[in-house]
């Protein structure tokens, strides 16, 4: 008796359920598509604030000290350490690989250019443009393109394997010289591919593949530093803690959180002979900047979580209440209050796992929508919440019916059946 | 109401001068709210809180940008200033920057030499202006700010250089030594750390070199901050000024997409808020189908009820709009006040837009179940069919 009371209220009523229903599955797609864009939104703007630049530095552990100024290399070519470019592919075998987002080796060297009969001196640096590279089984791509993203060149990029050149605008200015001339550095005639523009010290420098910069040097293999882009987590007083001083649960802890540190920290044991620091400007900024992110979406999750719950109620509430003449002949019937709540509670958790099912997939599709159109990236939701989001669908349902019901089941059933009340 | 249409035409324009019209009209929309204060209380409410909600929302969209960028102030200089050929800047350059500034932003000047240590390493020695350089560059780690006269902020590369036991350092340029005691030590992961940071007071009595480089974190619009650049550019004609293209793309792009990400968000919750309005609005107006019928029984006119669900229903989006907006401006510097330690302004820009989103949701809800309601016999409602 009891399902089939709840079967033909279904059978017979499509309207009205269809209006609850569709106002649990808006809900439950608000609510889902915000859960999901705000788990994933400090992913998503760590990302972007990798436009800002690399957050790690890695140099020789000997090193002595730079003298530059204005991008200018003043410190003799041969003083000095180098890293090894044979060790950089094993900063994508460090703990926290996967937060790596790219890095790019430097080496300037200074090289003499002729103009108009007399020579002058410039900075030429040698890295990775886009350059394919493996570690084990694993192959990426990474150079400046990914961790300069600001370096605009008008032409192409030269191919890491090539002796083409980018020249800075400011030099090309100086040069007169375009995209697809021919320059004579270091006494090698030398294809300029492309035009950088950076808006820094590169603009006054030759831009080039490392094995060049390497060759004129004569250092095969000669690496001066390396830029490290990593998604890291905001530093706390935990992340400035010496690991030298911490015991071993706690530094395991330590080592496994992607704080700058303790990525610094692998990126040395990777790499022979280094020193790997945060430069501050980057990675102590964008903490700060994350963080403000990441609350404020966690607010408007919260608002949009209370205003499907409140939407929610709202249906189930008048939905109930156009039902008061079917309570007064129920209880006129003999039936309790206890068998005519059931029946309503019995209803109301069928259209909430109903609706909660079609608003998680919608709200799913939603949530991919903002991901693809915003941040041109995926934003998936784990289907480890979809209980989670039903039992919440569930939870509100039931609240939003409860005061409605408890008043539907106290009504007396002559003035119900009336319609006086 | 109606029924006085039986009565004369003098007797109802007399009765039209004194207004009883509106009255009895204002009476009913009033007795109304307070008989069934329950339900009318419960589609206030509604309304308050979906006003509240979309106020709270806009405002912060409104606000966000200028929240965040005065977080992307905190990367530092936004413009640079250099000397054309690396020569030194005029010495009123300083003055005619924040004279184009007006207040806009921090500005900080630096000029570098290569010095020696006395057993004749170089190492870059910057003069600048530590007070400004701390409002500038907050990412300075700096052990101790220097105070006094003579005395140098030392990078930590370069400190076993020039001063391994934080011993009192000579330091020669051209021929003329300096005696320089070190304060502090300063960590930035960059360039700064092989430098020595001296007082531009010291440094000029000593090098006699003026400042070279001035850098500026300008607040504002791209648009502002264009604006900047020329006026600069116009001021000093011996200077390149440069943008920081990082920093103000990287800005851009962060705080794009974060307005984009608020704004699907304000659309969903404002969406839904308006839809619990809507369900619960009509749920009430549904309700009251038995005054519809009596009020259509007793001779009212579609119009007449039309009329006065519609005014019933304006009444209720404004009220719920007004309390709502002062609610939801509390929310967002709420929000404000614990996100970003600075409140958010009241935008009351965002008011007839509420006021306005208010009401036709309110009015589509009323007139939605009336044109229902109108087709019915009012004899089949009042026999509670």
């Amino acid at each position: 008796m009891f399902v089939r009371l709840v079967y033909e209220s279904f059978r017979r009523q499509k309207r009205r359920k269809l209006l609850a229903g569709a106002a649990i599955t808006l809900g439950v797609t608000v609510a889902t598509a915000m859960i999901a864009v705000a788990t994933d939104i400090g992913d998503k703007i760590n990302r972007e604030l990798r436009t800002i630049g690399a957050n790690l530095l890695v140099t020789p552990e000997e090193d002595t000290l730079d003298v530059e100024i204005g991008g200018v290399d003043l410190k003799p070519p041969s003083d000095g350490a180098f890293l090894n470019e044979a060790d950089l592919p094993k900063i994508k075998g460090t703990f926290w690989h996967n937060n790596i987002t790219g890095f790019a080796p430097m080496l300037p060297v200074q090289v003499a250019v002729e103009r108009d009969g007399h020579i002058e001196n410039l900075t030429l640096l040698g890295t990775y443009f886009a350059k394919k590279v493996s570690f084990g089984k694993e192959e990426f791509t990474t150079g400046v393109r990914s961790t300069h993203p600001w370096w605009k060149v008008s032409g192409a990029w030269p191919e890491d394997s090539s002796h083409d050149v980018l020249l800075g605008e400011r030099l090309a200015a100086r040069l007169s010289m375009k995209a697809g001339d021919e320059v004579t550095l270091a006494g090698r005639q030398l294809h300029v591919s492309g035009i950088l523009s950076s808006g820094g010290s590169e603009d006054d420098q030759v831009v080039a593949p490392i094995a060049l910069a390497q060759e004129i040097l004569g250092k095969p293999g000669a690496v001066r530093r390396v830029y490290v882009s990593a998604l890291t987590k905001p530093e706390d007083a935990f992340a400035r803690r010496d690991p030298k001083s911490m015991s071993g649960a706690v530094y395991d802890r330590w080592y496994c959180s992607p704080y700058p540190q303790s990525i610094a920290f692998q990126l040395q044991e990777a790499i022979p002979h280094s020193h790997a620091e945060q430069i501050r400007q980057v990675a102590q900024n964008e903490g700060a900047v994350l963080t403000r992110i990441e609350g404020l979406i966690f607010f408007v999750t919260l608002a949009a979580l209370f205003a499907s719950a409140l939407a929610v109620s709202a249906a189930m509430a008048t939905a109930i209440f156009e039902r008061r003449a079917e309570v007064g002949l129920m209880k006129a019937l003999g039936a309790g209050k206890l068998a005519v709540a059931s029946v309503f509670f019995a209803e109301a958790t069928l259209l909430a796992l109903l609706g909660g099912l079609v608003g998680f997939a919608t709200g799913g599709m939603l949530a991919h929508q903002i991901g693809r159109s915003i941040f041109s990236s995926e934003i998936t939701i784990p289907a480890v919440l979809l209980p989670v989001i039903l039992a919440i669908a569930v939870v509100v349902t039931f609240a939003g019916s409860a005061a409605a019901i408890r008043k539907a089941v106290g009504m007396d059933p002559v003035f119900a059946l009336r319609g006086e009340l | 109401m109606s029924t006085r249409v039986s009565r004369s035409a003098q007797e109802v324009a007399a009765s039209r001068a004194q207004s009883p019209h509106t009255s009895m009209f204002l009476r009913m929309l009033v007795r109304a709210a307070i008989l069934r204060r329950g339900r009318a209380l419960s589609a206030l409410f509604a309304m308050v809180v979906a006003a509240a909600v979309a106020t709270a929302m806009l405002n912060l969209y409104i606000d966000v940008q200028a929240k965040l960028r005065r977080e992307f102030r905190n990367y530092g200089a936004n413009i640079v200033l250099v000397g054309k050929d690396g020569a030194s800047l005029p010495a009123k350059a300083l003055a005619q920057v924040e004279s184009v500034l007006a207040g806009r932003g921090v500005v900080a000047p630096f000029a570098l030499v290569v010095a020696r240590t006395s057993d004749g390493q170089p190492v870059v020695v910057a003069g600048t202006d530590f007070g400004r350089v701390r409002q500038l560059d907050h990412w300075w780690s700096v052990s101790n700010w220097p105070s006094g006269p003579l005395q140098a902020l030392v990078g930590v590369r370069a400190l076993s250089v020039v001063s391994p036991k934080s011993q009192p350092f000579d330091l020669s340029f051209q021929g003329h030594t300096i005696h320089l005691t070190s304060a502090g030590t300063v960590r930035t992961g960059a360039a700064e750390d092989s430098r020595v940071y001296l007082s531009l007071a010291d440094f000029v009595a000593w090098t006699a070199v003026q400042p070279s480089t001035i850098e500026v974190a300008a607040t504002g619009s791209p648009e502002e901050i264009a604006t900047i650049l020329h006026q600069l550019e116009s001021a000093i004609p011996t200077a390149d000024v440069r943008p920081v293209r990082q920093i103000m793309e990287g800005e851009a792009r962060v705080l794009g997409k974060t307005r984009a990400t608020l704004l699907a968000a304000a659309a969903l919750i404002i969406l839904t808020a308006a839809l619990c309005v809507l369900s619960t609005l009509m749920g009430w107006v549904f309700d009251r189908r038995r005054d519809f019928a009596i009020l259509k029984a007793l001779g009212a006119s579609d119009r007449m009820l039309n009329g006065f669900f519609a005014a019933e229903a304006a009444a209720l989006g404004a009220t719920g709009a007004v309390i709502g907006f002062v609610a939801g401006i509390g929310i967002a510097a709420w929000i404000g006040r614990v996100n970003f330690h600075a409140s958010v302004a009241p935008r009351f820009s965002v008011l007839p837009l509420v006021l306005a989103g208010s009401i036709v949701v309110t009015l589509l809800s009323a007139i939605l179940p009336i044109s229902l309601l109108r087709r019915v016999q009012p004899a089949v409602i009042l026999r509670g069919e």
